[in-house]
């Protein structure tokens, strides 16, 4: 079974703990600034949405890195970026049409999701659930029951 | 640890930008945020300066657990002379600015004198800049806030900003953060604006170390499953916000309704908590979109809200603004724009508040002084002459919004309103129907229906206000334990025990919400595996007293003795009309002299000697 993380933004009230649990995991300081996963706020539509990377199963990260300093963990499919091969082009960070591999300023190198190894904090720190870590292959279930529901309407009505 | 252990000082009349070491023996006494503050300003700043003079300082600060994972942990103050009171001043605001002065690096800004022209300061960890806002002077929050991330070229910048009535001198206007968060109370936006200062923009990217993270995330951890597992802060306020208050207030017949002529009201039905979440008949939408949390914030109280789009408040030209989903009804609010007046029109309140947020204004003052100029109205002290043509009675959403809207812009009726209850009520001759204490609005629990709010208005530091000691929760949501709200007994220790605690949660940088759910033994851990300093409850309950009594020795310094611990004649003399509280008036005079008892004061509510050298005063 694979995993992911498998964001509800419905469920989203915009607390930031995600971020801060993510910066303390890779920085080991409490910096929102660095954080892989970013909540966004449309103020004007009430809607707060975490997003990251998705780990692509073909990944324009990987395939535009000069210096194949991204590789694929076979086990889990995590997009890996070893700090000591890349050399701070920013080649992946213009090639991914998600924006979620970013260069940081103050090491030289890009940083991205690489869901803490298996655990991955910002789902553990979420209070709400829109950020679980769950079975890949069953990721739209609960969104496909919702939509069951509503299906067959004069079914239910009788 | 947990404080940068960095102030960040502004000469505005010269514009020079100093950093300074915090001074860590403080902190030890003071924590941060609202003690520490009050400590730096209480020693710089001479009690009788004019609040809105060059000579008053403003402070922006930060608590220690401020930018860390304590749930709600991301609050900062504003600290200053108010000029609604004359009194200390301390305003305390969510959204997510406070982190950010944080991550820059700051633990507070100490902004002192005045700017020979309007400016804004930003501050990019160490690059921190005066910059000129000509072209701010005269835009709303809303405009500035988007003007000036733009302008940074920063999305993720977080922008406190005041709006027009703030530069024009309104004396409840805020200091907006986020759109719709804000350091409400006291007119703090009207002490910003006296400096032409109009915004600060904030946006850091170093982070904030804790003393013990193991412990720290244990501690953390242990308090967000007893605020998720508590009905208050993981039931009700999540769903309901502060709104849920609105039927329950009312049934406890606690409700000050129309300028407190009565205290229950017929129409909180229409503006409550559960009205919010009905799908109305237009769109089928409901008022409420969802619920928001502020940094770090697990329980999520704030309400966002969109307006009927077939309201009147939304016909006509310009109103595209009002159109979209914003900051809605908090329980303060929707009681000061709408039971104080008499208004039970949901979607006008809403527009009220919007309109609250967009300018800058304080809803509770804003309301009450509405609902006491209602009064006059009625009365017949003022007339259509004085407001302008507009019938301002009692019920009338057209006449409410309109006067919200003048109000918030300074200008006409509306300039006189900014004065505040007090003041106005003084102009026409009828200081009594004023609700305020030591010159600020009273909130909305009514001091006949639960007593031992009476004494928490009376003795508030900072003039009327239920944040600083809210004895709400022992005397109608039975936390920690129930007592009666008709009674008086024993009501002077409660308050006497909220008020050291609050001020003790309010310096860490956590949200009062928090104690709904935990007392200072679940915050203790928190801050004494983030701080140095060895923190136990007691060492909190001894900070927070110690500020208390800093406090009000700032505020009798400044000319405001015990004489002021007082409540207006209407809820000491008019006995309640109805509900439970029917018959009564506040027992105040009965609480008081056992409260100055409690505190180690003497009988006219001086901090005796004694006590001040016990707390190192």
């Amino acid at each position: 079974m694979q995993l992911a993380l498998v964001i509800d933004p419905g469920k989203c009230t915009s607390c930031k703990q995600c971020e801060m649990a993510c910066a303390y995991e890779n920085e080991q300081t409490f910096n929102p600034a660095k954080s892989r996963i970013r909540i966004f706020d449309f103020h004007e539509e009430g809607r707060f949405v975490p997003y990251t990377c998705t780990q692509c199963d073909e990944a324009w990260c990987q395939s535009a890195c000069p210096v194949n300093a991204i590789t694929t963990d076979q086990a889990s499919g995590v997009k890996l970026v070893h700090d000591n091969l890349c050399v701070g082009c920013k080649v992946c960070t213009i090639a991914c049409p998600f924006g979620t591999i970013n260069y940081n300023a103050d090491t030289g190198k890009v940083i991205k999701c690489d869901l803490c190894g298996g655990d991955p904090a910002c789902a553990k720190a979420c209070p709400t659930d829109a950020i679980t870590y769950a079975d890949v292959e069953q990721s739209g279930f609960d969104k496909m029951k919702a939509w069951a529901a509503k299906t067959d309407s004069a079914a239910q009505s009788s | 640890m947990a404080w940068t252990k960095t102030i960040l000082r502004i000469n505005l009349t010269t514009g020079e930008i100093t950093k300074e070491p915090l001074n860590m023996e403080w902190a030890q006494e003071y924590l941060g945020q609202r003690g520490l503050a009050t400590k730096y300003f209480t020693e710089e700043t001479d009690p009788n300066v004019d609040p809105l003079s060059p000579e008053n300082k403003l402070i922006f600060a930060t608590g220690p657990l401020t930018g860390t994972c304590a749930s709600t942990g991301g609050r900062y103050s504003v600290i200053t002379k108010g000029p609604l009171t004359g009194a200390i001043a301390c305003s305390n605001s969510g959204g997510y600015f406070g982190p950010e002065l944080k991550f820059s690096g700051y633990d507070m800004v100490i902004l002192e004198g005045k700017s020979p022209k309007p400016v804004y300061l930003s501050i990019f960890n160490d690059n921190v800049q005066l910059r000129d806002a000509d072209h701010l002077w005269g835009k709303t929050v809303w405009e500035a806030d988007g003007m000036i991330k733009a302008e940074v070229q920063d999305p993720l910048a977080h922008v406190a900003t005041i709006g027009v009535s703030g530069e024009k001198g309104v004396l409840y206007s805020c200091i907006v953060n986020n759109m719709h968060r804000a350091a409400g109370r006291s007119g703090v936006g009207a002490v910003m604006g006296s400096k032409n200062l109009k915004a600060i923009v904030a946006r850091g990217s170093n982070g904030v170390q804790v003393r013990d993270p193991q412990g720290f995330f244990a501690a953390t951890d242990a308090g967000k499953k007893v605020l998720a597992e508590n009905a208050v802060t993981g039931e009700g306020l999540p769903a309901f916000g502060t709104q849920v208050l609105m039927n329950v207030i009312n049934e406890s017949g606690a409700m000050p309704t129309r300028n407190c002529r009565d205290t229950v009201f017929e129409g909180a039905h229409d503006i409550s908590a559960e009205a919010m979440a009905e799908p109305r008949r237009s769109d089928g939408k409901a008022n409420l979109s969802t619920n928001q949390g502020c940094f770090g914030c697990t329980i999520a109280c704030g309400r966002v809200s969109t307006i009927d789009p077939t309201h009147f408040t939304l016909q006509g030209e310009d109103k595209e603004r009002y159109k979209h989903a914003s900051g809605g009804l908090e329980y303060e609010a929707a009681w000061a724009l709408g039971s104080a007046t008499g208004v039970n029109d949901l979607d006008a309140l809403t527009y009220a508040q919007f309109l609250c947020n967009e300018h800058g204004l304080d809803p509770i003052s804003l309301g009450s002084t509405i609902a006491a100029a209602m009064d006059l109205y009625e009365e017949g002290v003022i007339n259509h002459n004085t407001t302008g043509g507009i019938e301002l009675k009692f019920g009338n959403a057209e006449a409410l919004v309109k006067v919200c809207e003048l109000v918030g812009m300074a200008e006409g009726f509306g300039a006189e309103l900014g004065m505040g209850s007090k003041r106005l009520c003084e102009k026409y001759g009828r200081p009594e129907l004023s609700m305020t204490c030591k010159g600020q609005e009273f909130p909305a629990y009514d001091p006949r229906g639960i007593q031992g709010m009476g004494l928490t208005y009376a003795t508030s530091n900072r003039g009327g206000c239920h944040l600083r000691s809210y004895t709400v929760s022992s005397e109608i949501l039975g936390i920690p334990e129930k007592t009666d709200p008709l009674a008086t007994e024993g009501k002077a220790g409660l308050v006497k025990a909220f008020q050291d605690a609050t001020a003790a949660v309010d310096s860490a940088g956590i949200c009062v919400f928090t104690t709904f759910a935990w007392t200072l033994e679940d915050i203790a851990p928190q801050v004494d595996t983030a701080c140095d300093g060895g923190w136990t409850p007691e060492k909190l309950m001894e900070v927070g007293e110690r500020i208390w009594n800093m406090e009000r020795r700032y505020n009798m310094s400044a000319g405001i003795l015990g004489d002021q611990d007082t409540l207006p004649e209407r809820v000491m003399k008019e006995a309640s009309k109805a509900g439970p509280a029917k018959g009564l008036v506040s027992g105040l005079d009965k609480m008081l002299p056992e409260y100055y008892e409690l505190r180690g004061w003497s009988t006219d509510g001086t901090p005796t000697g004694e006590t001040l050298s016990r707390l190192g005063l």
